[in-house]
């Protein structure tokens, strides 16, 4: 924790020396208080808006207050004065009635010619489904034909002061979404549970994510490089812990990746039928579990009373391992445990023993990977 | 509590023949049962300061968790219960029934009339306050805790969320209930009990403003008294409003509220406007500039409140035509509100102004509400609300205009009228310690959420990442040192109550010239049973 407070130090004080020298940002770079560098066509042109905007706004304030600090100083009684009765000036009413209108259509136009270029997701070069769930974020190269959770890998240990926190802290994932630089990339956006939205700032794009609706929007990114950023709905307990990376790769690595990629769902579909240790399954399970299971059902297994359930000592857990597959593959109706089906038949099987064998719970029993697919094809 | 108002009255009685405070039972009974407009103002400001303190405390958790990157004083789950329950107390517990208080005080006062129009719902209208905030208080120990689901109650997580929502859903139904009452009441007496020469054009400022938010809570508290039916009947009725799978979206949700939540915007700050309109006047000892175009202004406002809701969902999708209606829409509010700060600074030009606490906290008004102002004129550009929206620029800006806005106004308002309510001088000493010290705590909280806001922080999150911890640590600084500085306000305003301090003058204010200040000081019991001639 104090570790903490001695890395944001000299960073606080850069700040407010900028705050006193009235530097703008950009000059002193300093992201902690101005847009983040855009990277996108599309975000460039906000943050030219925000500061074109900001300047007429600082313009009128200096202005507008100019005058009443002037009135302040020199029409107090305390100086002797005598104070006017006029009160009504037609022609000055008129006149600041319409000049603020005037300034806003001049605000309106460029205002105007950015929303039709964002709304215009024609032509992509990409277009990848990306599901907001409670609370991590999953993405589908649908041409490409495979997809990926990607969940927040800061450890437990940091968000609870147990270990000091890293350079990305809350802003990292395990699997990063990755994209083409140069690339117009279109972006499917919709949820599996409640609200969320898919916001990346380098990017200018954010756009809420609604269960059982596809919205779209789309981005262009033009440097390569790993950007962040974070659910920007309130989606729950976990909602400050789903944050989002992508990474921007040169067309020729984004190819060799995608080939990647397609090798590893051929070699995790290969051998359905291997017989794994007890010892192997908890070991991938723990992750698995981490990873899924941990953000509602607690990284003790103990859940939260009234809201989600415990593990430890469940009858589900301890009972026939039959009823436990099922919910874990189809979710239980009318609560907020979801299914699970998109996960390996070798993830579920793993997490499954894990949770059979720790916890708390001591059963002894292992689910194989083969038991998964059965009960998969049964229904 | 008991001592507001009437106590002293007593040795007034030959000025005002009439005053028969002595048949009106006492304890309690009195306050169940009274249908006295000064008595029930009296409950409804000290019911508002109340809650302003439980909001406020919750507050003070929320900034005590953000002191720091981490997770160090509550867990997630009870953090989102804080921030819902801060936002549904403070809007509907704290500010809207302040304002109420102020209405019912004020307005039989500046109208000449004896009483509001209808005494007796006047007394229920209050009454039905306690039991929904003690619902809303309740919630936070039923299983499953408070909702924490944000105010704004979006759909499908609150239909996920434990029957402490059931909670918060009832005690929306009450507070509305009420509030559509009072707004009744406020309707009908301006409307019918104005005295004689009283013509509208010549009523004080705060009874137009109020008049016109009592019509825009007529017209949205059911809106939102619906909504939220709505969301009941899919979380127990097995209704799919807002669930696709049984063909409803949960965007009608967001746009149902927000045809309420718009206009609840001004019905928070419309009474503030009225106040400011009294108290700058009063110290600058001039009449109010532009009187009737501040009517219009006013006016002006409230309708354009009812087409610029879905600004705020610049980000749920919408097609191209919706975008650019909402945001041309949401700028030409910029025009009548600019209209309304170049009025109150044309009042002070040439004016003889004084600077007592309540013209300090309407000078800090004009000032950062202006700010709140600009900011809101920032996100109206939708481009730019799409980086902004939902995060803390945004919790800046709605702070802006409503705690530096209407929060501000009440104070100013507060201690303006305080010695005729109590007789009783404030300390003025302690009043510009309590208007200096709001001003600048207030800035260091809620300043550094502008580049927060700006550098990518999510509105909403118990953690954030490093780049963030410099502002939020400056912001909780400076939250403890404004939640403090409310004390002073407590304070004071109890002194006065007990009747400790200088006593009040029948107009301590030379420059105000609206009706309640012919009364004695305290107003007593009963005012204007034969109605003041107003030439």
């Amino acid at each position: 924790m104090n570790r903490t407070s001695f890395m944001a130090r000299p960073r606080l004080l850069s700040s407010l020396l900028a705050a006193a020298l009235g530097v703008s940002g950009p000059a002193l770079a300093i992201a902690e208080w101005n847009l983040q560098p855009p990277v996108t066509p599309i975000a460039r042109q906000m943050y030219d808006l925000h500061y074109f905007i900001f300047w007429i706004c600082v313009v009128i304030f200096v202005a507008v207050f100019g005058v009443m600090f002037y009135s302040l100083f020199r029409h107090r009684k305390s100086q002797g004065r005598q104070s006017a009765h006029f009160h009504e000036n037609t022609l000055v009413e008129i006149i600041w009635t319409v000049i603020p209108f005037l300034i806003l259509l001049f605000m309106a136009f460029p205002a105007t010619k950015t929303i039709l270029a964002m709304k215009d997701t024609s032509a992509p070069g990409l277009t990848i489904k990306v599901t907001g769930n409670q609370w991590s974020w999953s993405y589908d190269y649908l041409q490409e034909g495979f997809g990926f959770y990607s969940n927040l890998s800061t450890p437990l240990a940091q968000i609870e002061n147990r270990a000091p926190k890293g350079e990305h802290y809350l802003l990292e994932v395990d699997n990063p979404l990755v994209v083409p630089v140069d690339t117009k990339v279109r972006v499917l956006i919709t949820a599996g549970d409640v609200l969320h939205a898919w916001w990346v700032p380098a990017f200018g794009v954010k756009q809420d994510a609604i269960p059982g609706f596809v919205r779209d929007t789309w981005f262009k990114a033009e440097k390569t490089g790993v950007y962040r950023g974070q659910c920007a709905e309130l989606c729950g307990k976990g909602h400050g812990f789903m944050p989002i990376v992508v990474e921007v790769k040169s067309q020729e690595d984004f190819a060799k990746w995608v080939e990647e990629q397609k090798a590893k769902t051929v070699v995790a579909g290969a051998d359905p039928n291997k017989v794994w240790d007890l010892k192997d399954l908890v070991v991938t399970g723990e992750r698995v579990y981490a990873a899924n299971c941990a953000a509602c059902h607690q990284p003790n297994g103990k859940g939260v009373p009234g809201t989600f359930p415990a593990l430890d000592g469940s009858k589900i857990v301890r009972g026939p391992k039959e009823a436990q597959i099922s919910i874990v593959l189809h979710g239980k109706p009318g609560t907020a445990m979801p299914s699970w089906a998109q996960l390996s038949d070798a993830d579920i099987a793993a997490v499954i023993t894990y949770t059979r064998n720790a916890l708390g719970n001591k059963t002894g029993e292992a689910v194989q990977p083969a038991e998964i697919k059965a009960a998969r094809k049964s229904g | 509590m008991s001592t507001i108002a009437h106590d002293h009255a007593a040795g007034l009685g030959d000025h005002h023949a009439h005053d028969d405070h002595a048949h009106h039972p006492t304890g309690i009974t009195r306050w169940l049962t009274t249908t006295n407009h000064k008595d029930i103002g009296t409950m409804y400001l000290w019911f508002s300061l109340t809650m302003f303190l439980v909001g406020g405390t919750m507050a003070m958790v929320i900034r005590a968790e953000l002191f720091q990157p981490g997770l160090q004083v509550v867990d997630p789950e009870f953090f989102n219960s804080m921030t819902t329950l801060h936002g549904l107390i403070m809007v509907f517990g704290a500010i809207m029934p302040a304002a109420v208080g102020f209405a019912n005080w004020q307005i039989p006062l500046m109208i000449g009339a004896p009483d509001m129009a209808f005494a007796r719902m006047n007394n229920w209208s209050f009454w039905l306050l306690p039991p929904a905030a003690m619902l809303l208080v309740i919630s936070l120990f039923v299983p499953g805790g408070a909702a924490a689901g944000g105010w704004t109650l979006y759909p499908p997580l609150t239909v996920q969320a434990g029957m402490g929502m059931d909670l918060t859903i009832f005690a929306v139904h009450i507070l509305g209930a009420s509030s559509i009452m009072g707004s009744i009441n406020i309707i009908t007496t301006i409307l019918n009990l104005r005295a004689p020469g009283m013509t509208l054009m010549r009523m004080p400022l705060f009874c137009w403003t109020w008049l016109i938010t009592a019509y825009l809570l007529i017209a949205v508290m059911p809106v939102l008294a619906g909504a939220v039916t709505m969301l009941l009947t899919d979380r127990h009725f097995g209704t799919t409003f807002f669930n696709a799978a049984g063909g409803g979206d949960p965007v009608l949700f967001q746009h149902v509220f927000w045809f309420f939540g718009h206009p609840e915007v001004y019905i928070i700050i419309l009474p503030a406007f009225g106040i400011i309109s009294q108290i700058i006047p009063a110290f600058s000892r001039k009449p109010l500039f532009g009187y009737a175009s501040m009517v219009y202004a006013s006016a002006g406002i409230a309708i354009l409140s009812f087409i610029v809701w879905a600004h705020h969902m610049f980000t749920t999708g919408m097609p191209t035509a919706g975008l650019l209606f909402f945001m041309y829409a949401t700028m030409l509010i910029a025009v009548p509100t600019g209209v309304k700060v170049f009025n109150w600074l044309a009042t002070m030009w040439r004016g003889s102004m004084t600077f007592e606490t309540p013209m300090l906290f309407a000078i800090g008004f004009l000032f950062l509400f202006t700010l709140g102002g600009f900011t809101g004129l920032v996100l109206s550009i939708m481009p730019v609300d799409v980086q902004a929206q939902d995060t803390y620029y945004v919790v800046a800006h709605f702070h802006y205009v409503m705690v530096a806005g209407s929060l501000f106004a009440f104070f100013g308002g507060a201690y303006y009228w305080i010695p005729k309510w109590s007789g009783t001088m404030y300390n003025e000493t302690l009043g510009k310690v309590h208007f200096w010290s709001s001003l600048i705590s207030f800035n260091v909280t809620f300043f550094p959420m502008h580049f927060l806001g700006l550098a990518g922080m999510p509105r909403r999150i118990p953690d954030y990442a490093q780049q963030f911890a410099d502002w939020n640590m400056i912001a909780s600084i400076g939250a403890f040192w404004f939640g403090a500085s409310q004390l002073l306000f407590v304070y004071s305003m109890i002194q006065c109550a007990r009747g400790k301090g200088e006593k009040a003058p029948a107009r301590p204010w030379d420059g105000a010239d609206t009706l309640e200040w012919t009364l004695p000081s305290p107003a007593p019991y009963h005012t204007f049973e034969t109605p003041p001639l107003v030439k």
